[in-house]
């Protein structure tokens, strides 16, 4: 690597484990809305106050929402030990600990010897503390993969320094320093990588298509519109690691030889976008964003487009169009956008989970990330568990992993000792799953068999006081009320359906309506122009298929 | 807003890719509005039709050509907030607020008190489900919020009793 991003590493390295006690909060958007500003505030005041040679840092989220705020303290040659659930009246005590060298045990969560940041950097931090349980005897984390979120919570997403020290950036200048772009494509194709937006396509075929539109200006982007309600993972992923996305994107735009890259991200997500301004203006600094990157004469430019609160420009050729200024309604596909994208040229869309996954199968290789997850759908997901679950929170699993593992072992059930009845995943193009199709594997494939979809990655637990035919009211109406209006089967399809439902639930419903729903809500999915409309019903096709005894209590007999 | 400001904001844009969107955002967030003299000029300086510009306003729901009020209150309608009791919240505050229609599924758009202190309006997800239901009143999220922390949470923005 050039000598001045060596230096930033090793200052990295420095600033990770200083010789003196380091304090981190973990501030991503929903840590610091329940107190952890407060906290980190209190503990700046407090050092300056009583003198104390300790540093404080902010950083991402380590997942574990339920105890948040977290705070973690590293002693010199000491386990780096996670608190929970702290508030400002606690900083003196923590204060008063760190300064004798200790920890207030009271509060601690658990207490991590050594981490593996997967991109050639193990982390030994040291023994002891050893009656606060280790970090693998945590539920919650223990049955978890970190992959994607390998950083997150450990490193302060704005310091480009501490990216760089835990092995950020190596897999891009791996791959410009010693691989041909060829090499580059071949082996995320090899990885089998698939994309993580929700609909599974391999990320490296859609390279290839790109790649071979040769002669061309093309763009490259990546779609951070993460509009499914219930779904926070990429905003969790850009908030504590923006750097990884970057690097994911230059490694992109090597393999398929592209100058100009996009992230379009939705307006709702204020510090993300901060964030990934400040990381590209840091990387910018450092040669790695820009002209000449590395000193190589590769050339890769990363700007930001903000949505404006449409959830159909998820969809990619509204969210083309919203680049380009336009209003987000879908256009027939094809021509894709491999072919006729953004300004009419060929342009490569990716989730931002998937541009995540790039950097750490460049640096380890595809046998590796293979041996992650299950056969066809390689590697971990990251999935937002929430609702009536206890522990709630950012789980990353290897895919193949079954829900039961995720609701019950990870989640522990539901919040309030009442029985789980069901989840739903994939937002509202997703499905209800009943409790008792738990043991099938969270894959691309098995959750399509049960008419869901994995989706981005939004998993909501409900349990037995939810009222199911209210589920797939609540979802028809978000569809109704974010449908573009363009085509008819979505439009008024749509609308029917909500009436229809209303009706239901007024108990003023006969059997042929519960007939009637069903075959509109199939011609909805067949005839709609795009993914909103073809995927809307499905929260009631699940529900009536899972669930009918619930519709039929409300229909007069 | 004038012209030289207008100019300041255009200048800040040097690539098409996402530039509409960025400049009415930035319109939207100096004036908590879009004025129909800003969209004018807009037209004029931009040389897109002042229909198309309107298509695109009313379009995206971020946008609005009323001004809204002083405090804009956020209340997040995502999946984890709706099984947690986000309705809940919603009729509290248009109770409180003295919106006896309240936001309908039919029309979403944001409602504003007489007197132009309050607009109250629904989100699809901010992404904040961990800490559901949420509900934010300018810059500021409330987490695990609950229907009756609703007055606690508007007399901080100066709201009494029996005001509307």
């Amino acid at each position: 690597m050039p000598n001045e991003i060596l230096v930033r590493k090793n200052r990295g390295l420095k600033k990770i484990q200083p010789d003196i006690p380091r304090i981190t909060v973990g501030l991503a958007t929903c840590g610091a809305a329940i107190g952890a500003t407060a906290v980190y505030d209190r503990l700046k005041e407090r050092i300056r106050e009583r003198n104390l040679e300790v540093i404080l840092v902010p950083t991402g989220c380590i997942g574990y929402c339920r105890e948040e705020p977290i705070v973690a303290i590293a002693h010199p040659k000491k386990p780096l030990v996670l608190l929970h659930r702290v508030t400002p009246d606690d900083v003196d005590d923590i204060l008063d600990a760190v300064s004798l060298g200790t920890v207030p045990f009271e509060k601690a969560l658990c207490r991590i010897e050594g981490w593996n940041h997967l991109m050639g950097c193990n982390l030994n931090y040291g023994r002891g503390f050893e009656d606060i349980p280790l970090y693998d005897d945590i539920p919650f984390f223990g049955h978890q993969k970190k992959v994607i979120l390998r950083d997150a919570g450990l490193i302060n997403p704005e310091d480009i320094d501490e990216f760089l020290a835990v092995g950020g950036y190596s897999a891009a200048w791996q791959a410009l320093s010693s691989m041909n772009s060829d090499a580059v494509l071949e082996e995320v194709e090899k990885s089998g990588l698939r994309g993580r937006g929700g609909a599974g396509f391999p990320a490296g075929l859609k390279w290839r298509i790109t790649k071979e539109k040769v002669n061309e200006k093309k763009y490259l982007i990546c779609n951070a519109d993460e509009g499914d309600p219930g779904a926070y993972m990429n905003r969790n992923e850009m908030e504590s690691d923006p750097h990884m996305l970057i690097e994911g994107m230059i490694l992109g735009a090597y393999a398929m030889d592209i100058s100009e890259g996009l992230i379009y991200i939705r307006a709702e997500y204020p510090l993300a976008i901060r964030r990934l301004k400040h990381a590209i203006k840091e990387a910018k600094e450092c040669g790695i964003l820009g002209k000449n990157i590395f000193g190589t004469d590769f050339f890769f430019d990363i700007q930001i487009a903000t949505g404006a609160g449409a959830f159909v420009c998820g969809e990619s050729t509204a969210l083309v169009a919203s680049i380009e200024g336009r209003t987000g309604r879908p256009t027939p596909r094809p021509p894709r956008l491999t072919d006729s994208g953004l300004w009419g040229r060929p342009t490569d869309l990716n989730n931002v989970e998937t541009w995540c996954n790039v950097p750490v199968i460049i640096k380890n290789g595809s046998d590796w990330y293979k041996s992650i997850g299950a056969p066809k759908n390689a590697g971990t997901k990251v999935f937002s568990l929430v609702g009536d679950v206890e522990r709630v929170g950012l789980v990353e699993v290897p895919l193949g992993t079954t829900l039961n593992t995720i609701v019950f072992d990870i989640g522990n059930g539901s919040s309030d000792g009442k029985d789980v009845k069901a989840v739903q995943t994939g937002g509202p193009s997703g499905g209800c799953i009943p409790r008792r199709l738990f043991d099938t594997t969270v894959d691309f494939e098995s959750l399509a068999k049960i008419g869901s979809i994995m989706g981005s990655g939004g998993i909501v637990v409900m349990d037995e006081d939810t009222n199911m035919v209210d589920i797939a009211r609540y979802f028809i109406s978000f569809a109704t009320g974010e449908s573009c209006g363009k085509c008819i089967p979505c439009r008024e399809g749509l609308k029917h359906t909500l009436i229809l439902l209303n009706k239901i639930l007024g108990g003023k419903a006969t059997p042929e309506d519960l007939d009637t729903l069903k075959s509109l809500s199939e011609t909805i999915v067949e005839t709609s122009l795009c993914g909103l409309g073809n995927s809307a019903p499905n929260p009631v096709l699940t529900t009536l298929a899972y669930f009918r005894e619930e519709y039929d209590a409300l229909v007069k007999s | 807003m004038d012209e030289q400001a207008l100019d300041a904001i255009i200048s800040a844009y040097d690539s098409p890719s996402g530039r509409l969107l960025g400049i009415l955002g930035d319109i939207q967030n100096t004036h908590r509005y879009i004025p129909r003299e800003s969209l004018e000029m807009l037209s004029w300086k931009l040389d897109i039709p002042l229909s198309q510009l309107y298509s695109v306003v009313t379009f995206y729901s971020f946008f609005t050509l009323i001004p809204i009020g002083e405090h804009r209150i956020t209340v997040c309608m995502g999946t984890a907030c709706h099984v947690k009791g986000a309705g809940e919240i919603l009729k509290n505050l248009e109770k409180l607020l003295g919106f006896p229609e309240g936001i309908t599924e039919e029309q979403r758009s944001p409602v504003t008190t007489k007197d132009n202190v309050f607009t109250l309006e629904i989100a699809r997800c901010f992404g904040a489900c961990s800490i559901a239901p949420v509900l934010k009143v300018d810059n500021t999220l409330y987490g695990y919020a609950k229907a009756e922390d609703v007055p606690g949470i508007l007399e901080e923005y100066g709201w009494k009793k029996d005001d509307y």
